[in-house]
């Protein structure tokens, strides 16, 4: 059973109140003063992520966190977008490469495509992998509607 | 904290000076004013990434933006930060060799002369952490 479970619509402002309250769960679940950094990015990387997918898919539904205070800290972000398999299939891009790709000559002015967006999407996941040992991405459930991103952390008793 | 934009002038350069958050929600804040002083004729700009508390992918994907924008106009993009916790954001991502950057504004300021800015062409951004890493060896990502 979940210690914390959070809800919030897939607004970017939530964001920032979805790490606040896991940095604050974490600390008191006792996960070392030096990791809750790492937390705060890596849950902050995952709700983005969330969110940016029900946008892309138009959905209204509640981005979910849910979080445990166990002989770890685990916490699961679920969003509910189908079709989501990139890191599920293992390959994650790399940053450079993203960033490689992007037009040489981005055109300026209202409506020029900006290629931030691509570029962030790819570079969460990296950030993601990279930050937390223990990261996963699967289905959030068997009819495979949405992913759930899973990460733990160790505790001190 | 939320976020804070400000700028002035360093040398010929125009630094914007951010603080606070940078994230999903606060970066559009970021990409526009970038986009604005781009719009308004700088070429030279330093973000001043000093103050900052919080830095995700969001940020790095504008500041990406900017730095391909800014090259291919013969612009110039630097950024200063000394923050670990910043830094590492940098490092994971590899992006620590796309950027140039720099410990401070006036380190950065002496690091960029005319002679440094990109040809109009399109020179690749990677290089431009080429000479930043030779003259000054503390420099981050080095």
């Amino acid at each position: 059973m979940p210690t914390v479970r959070l809800g919030f619509s897939p607004a970017p402002a939530h964001v920032r109140t979805a790490r606040l309250v896991a940095v604050a769960v974490a600390r008191r679940a006792g996960v070392p003063e030096g990791m809750l950094d790492e937390v705060r990015l890596a849950v902050g990387e995952a709700c983005s992520r969330a969110v940016a997918l029900h946008r892309l898919y138009g959905l209204v539904d509640l981005v979910e966190v849910e979080m445990t205070d166990d002989v770890r800290f685990e916490v699961r972000v679920l969003d509910r977008a189908p079709g989501e398999t990139r890191l599920a299939n293992g390959a994650l891009p790399d940053p450079l490469a993203l960033v490689g790709a992007v037009p040489d000559r981005p055109e300026v002015g209202e409506g020029a495509p900006f290629p931030d967006e691509t570029v962030a999407v790819g570079v969460g996941l990296a950030l993601l992998a990279g930050l937390v040992e223990d990261v996963e991405v699967g289905p959030a459930d068997e009819a495979g509607v949405g992913t759930v991103v899973r990460m733990s952390w160790r505790v001190t008793v | 904290m939320e976020l804070s934009l400000q700028t002035r002038t360093v040398a010929d350069n125009t630094v914007l000076e951010v603080g606070g958050e940078i994230d999903v929600y606060t970066a559009p804040r970021l990409r526009e004013r970038l986009l604005e002083l781009i719009a308004e004729g700088e070429r030279r700009l330093l973000v001043d990434l000093a103050g900052v508390e919080f830095l995700d992918s969001t940020g790095l994907g504008v500041l990406v933006g900017v730095q391909r924008l800014l090259g291919a106009q013969g612009g110039h993009l630097g950024l200063v930060c000394r923050q670990e916790r910043i830094l590492k954001v940098f490092r994971i991502t590899g992006l620590d060799r796309f950027f140039d950057m720099h410990f401070s504004v006036e380190e950065a300021a002496a690091a960029i002369s005319d002679d440094d800015m990109a040809s109009p062409d399109g020179e690749e951004p990677g290089s431009r952490a080429g000479p930043t890493a030779e003259d000054a060896p503390e420099a981050p990502g080095s």
